[in-house]
C-alpha cells in the first residue's frame, strides 16, 4: 500500500512534467498551427540557466530561476519575431524539420557554454523528505506538483480574466477577424510563443532536483508529445490529463513489469488509446470521416 | 467635414498570377452609404479585402481620410477607424457573445464609451443581450451576423465596410438589418460601405452604386437612378417580366460590354 502511494506521488510528479511540456506543444499548435519539436530542448534551456546563475554566479534560487523564466521566455519570443513567423502556412513537415534543427542546435549550443556533462542543480528542496504514515514524501515530487497546480491557475486566470489573455484566445480562433478588431496578432503569437518557453523553462527547473541537468535532458519532449496526443492535441486540460497518465503508467509500469516496458509503455498506451478513441481523450469528435 | 472619407485609385490586386481585381477606382462621400453590386466572383470581397489591409494591392491607392494607407496591417487599419464586417462573420466561436463584443473595443482605452457603445448595441440588437454569456459559436447564422456587425461597432469606426449582411437570412432578418444599418449610419455617422448580392436591398438603402464586374467598375450612379436602368433590373434585380425578349434573356448583351 504504501509503495503504491508512493509510486502514485513520483508518478503524478512526473506527469505534472510531461503536461507542462505538453501544455506548451498545445499553445503554440492552437495558435499558429505549428509543432514545436524544439520544446523539449526549451526545458532544457531553462534548467542550464537557472544552473548557471545559481552554481556559476551564486544567486539564490528562486533569483535564478526567475531569471531562467523570463531569459527562456524572451528567447521563445525571439525565435517567433527572427524564424518561426516565416514558415506559418508552409507545410508542416517543413515546420517539424525546422523546429528538430533548432532542437539540435539548442543541444550543441548547450553543450559548448555548460558543458556536456551532468549536472545537480542545488535547490531549497533537494534531498529533503518528510515521512507521512509509511510514505518519505520527498520535497522535491511536491515542489513539481504544487508548482504545476499554481502554474495552471495562473495561466487558467491569465487568459479568461485579462484582456490581452482573452484577446490571445481570440488570435488563436479566428486570426483574421483578430486583426479586423485591431488586435496585433503577430505580438499575440510571440506571446503565446513566450509562454510557452517559459513553462517549459519552469518545467524544467521544477524537473532539474529529480532528473540531474545534461544536455539531453530535452528528449523528455518526446513524451511530452505523446501526453500532448493522447490529450488531444489542441486541448489545454487534454495535454494536462494526457501527461499525468502517461507519468504514472510509466511510473507503475517500471514498479511492476518487467524492465525494460517502463520506457516503452506511455507509447503502447497512445497507440492503444488512438486504435480506440482517434480524436485523443479530449478532442474534438467527428473532424474527418475518412 | 464633406468630402471623400475612403478614396481608392486604380486598385490592382492579385491572387498569386490571377488578376482579380483590374484597376478599380470609386470613393465614398462621409456620411454616406454607397454600395458595390456584382455577380459571384466579381471581385467585391477582394476589394474589401485590399482596403482592409488583409491583402496588398499590386498598384494604386487606398486613400482614407486624407491617409494613404494601402499596404497597411489590418490591425492598423482597424485603429484608424475603418472596421470591416468580412464575408461569413468571422466571430470567435469559442468565446462568449460579451467576450466578442469586449474583443472589438480591444484598441479603446475610454472605459466610459465602451460601456455607452455596449448599451447602444444591445438596444440595436436585444436578441444579443439574452446570449450575453452564451458562446459565439451556437448562435444562430443571423444573430453571428448581428454579433458581427455589433463586435465591429464596438471598434467605434467612423466607417464601416459590411460584406454581405443579408447572406443566409431570411428576409424578415434582412430588412432588420438593413434598417439598423441604416439607423447606424443615421444615428451615429458612420459612413457605410455595402458589398451585396441583395441588390434590390442594398439600392434601396444606399444613396450612391458602383457595378463590379470581373475586377472592374462598368457603371456608377445614384441609386435611384440605377433602379431605373434596365440591365440592372435585368441582371441584378432579377425582374424577368420587364425583359421584352422573355426566355432568349441571355443572349441579350449587357449595354457596357
Ligand atoms: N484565395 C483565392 N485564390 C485564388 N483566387 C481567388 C481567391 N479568392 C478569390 N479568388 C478569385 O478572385 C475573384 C474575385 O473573388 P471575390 O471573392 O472577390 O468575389 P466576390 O465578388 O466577393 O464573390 P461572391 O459574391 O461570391 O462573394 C474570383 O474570380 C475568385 O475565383
Ligand atoms: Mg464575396
Amino acid at each position: 500500500m504504501d509503495t503504491i502511494l508512493q509510486l502514485l506521488l513520483n508518478g503524478l510528479a512526473v506527469g505534472c512534467i510531461y503536461g507542462l511540456v505538453a501544455l506548451g506543444f498545445v499553445l503554440i499548435y492552437k495558435a499558429t498551427e505549428l509543432v514545436n519539436f524544439a520544446q523539449g530542448d526549451l526545458l532544457m534551456l531553462g534548467a542550464f540557466t537557472c544552473y548557471m546563475f545559481v552554481v556559476w554566479y551564486g544567486l539564490g534560487y528562486w533569483a535564478a530561476f526567475a531569471l531562467a523564466i523570463a531569459i527562456v521566455a524572451l528567447f521563445g519570443a525571439a525565435l517567433d519575431a527572427t524564424v518561426l513567423r516565416r514558415v506559418i502556412g508552409q507545410p508542416q513537415f517543413a515546420v517539424v524539420m525546422l523546429t528538430i534543427g533548432l532542437g539540435a542546435i539548442f543541444r550543441s549550443f548547450a553543450s559548448i557554454t555548460w558543458g556536456s556533462e551532468i549536472y545537480t542543480l542545488p535547490t531549497p528542496f533537494s534531498a529533503r523528505a518528510t515521512r507521512l504514515g509509511g510514505v518519505t514524501v520527498s520535497h522535491e515530487y511536491v515542489s513539481i506538483i504544487v508548482g504545476t497546480v499554481v502554474l495552471c491557475a495562473a495561466l487558467y486566470a491569465f487568459f479568461t480574466y485579462t484582456r490581452v489573455g482573452v484577446a490571445m484566445q481570440a488570435a488563436s480562433q479566428n486570426q483574421l477577424a483578430a486583426y479586423y478588431m485591431g488586435i496585433p496578432v503577430k505580438r499575440m503569437f510571440s506571446l503565446i510563443w513566450a509562454i510557452s518557453a517559459g513553462v517549459a523553462a519552469i518545467a524544467g527547473v521544477l524537473l532539474a532536483p529529480v532528473s540531474l541537468i545534461d544536455i539531453n535532458l530535452g528528449f523528455i519532449g518526446l513524451k511530452a508529445f505523446a501526453a500532448a496526443v493522447l490529450g488531444g492535441f489542441g486541448s489545454i486540460p487534454g495535454a494536462l490529463v494526457g501527461g499525468l497518465t502517461i507519468g504514472l503508467i510509466e511510473l507503475f509500469a517500471g514498479a511492476y513489469l518487467p524492465h525494460g516496458v517502463k520506457d516503452v509503455a506511455a507509447y503502447v498506451v497512445l497507440l492503444v488509446v488512438l486504435a480506440v478513441r482517434p480524436q485523443g481523450i479530449f478532442g474534438a469528435v467527428g473532424r474527418k470521416k475518412v | 467635414m464633406s468630402g471623400a472619407l475612403l478614396q481608392v485609385s486604380n486598385l490592382e490586386t492579385y491572387y498569386g498570377p490571377i488578376m482579380a481585381i483590374r484597376g478599380v477606382s470609386f470613393e465614398v462621400k462621409r456620411g454616406a452609404i454607397v454600395t458595390i453590386l456584382g455577380a459571384n466572383g466579381a471581385g467585391k470581397t477582394t476589394v474589401l479585402k485590399t482596403v482592409s489591409g488583409v491583402m496588398d494591392p499590386q498598384k494604386g491607392t487606398v486613400t482614407f481620410d486624407g491617409r494613404e494607407i494601402q499596404g497597411m496591417d489590418p490591425d492598423r487599419v482597424t485603429r484608424l477607424g475603418l472596421s470591416h464586417v468580412p464575408e461569413g462573420r468571422e466571430i470567435f466561436p469559442l468565446l462568449t457573445v460579451a467576450e466578442n463584443l469586449k474583443m472589438g473595443a480591444y484598441t479603446r482605452t475610454d472605459t466610459v464609451g465602451v460601456a455607452r457603445d455596449l448599451a447602444m448595441v444591445y438596444e440595436y440588437f436585444p436578441v444579443l443581450q439574452a446570449r450575453t454569456h452564451q458562446r459565439a459559436g451556437q448562435l444562430s447564422g443571423g444573430e453571428q451576423q448581428m454579433l458581427a456587425i455589433s463586435r465591429a461597432l464596438m471598434t467605434r469606426p467612423a466607417m464601416m465596410l459590411l460584406d454581405e449582411p443579408s447572406l443566409g437570412l431570411a428576409p424578415k432578418l434582412v430588412k432588420e438589418i438593413f434598417d439598423i444599418i441604416v439607423r447606424i449610419n443615421r444615428e451615429r455617422g458612420v459612413t457605410v460601405l455595402l458589398v451585396e448580392q441583395n441588390a434590390n436591398m442594398a439600392l434601396h438603402v444606399a444613396d450612391y452604386g458602383y457595378v463590379l464586374e470581373v475586377g472592374r467598375i462598368v457603371m456608377e450612379d445614384t441609386c435611384a437612378r440605377l433602379l431605373e436602368k434596365d440591365d440592372i433590373k435585368e441582371f441584378y434585380l432579377g425582374m424577368k417580366e420587364t425583359s421584352i425578349r422573355g426566355t432568349r434573356r441571355w443572349k441579350r448583351k449587357k449595354t457596357w460590354r
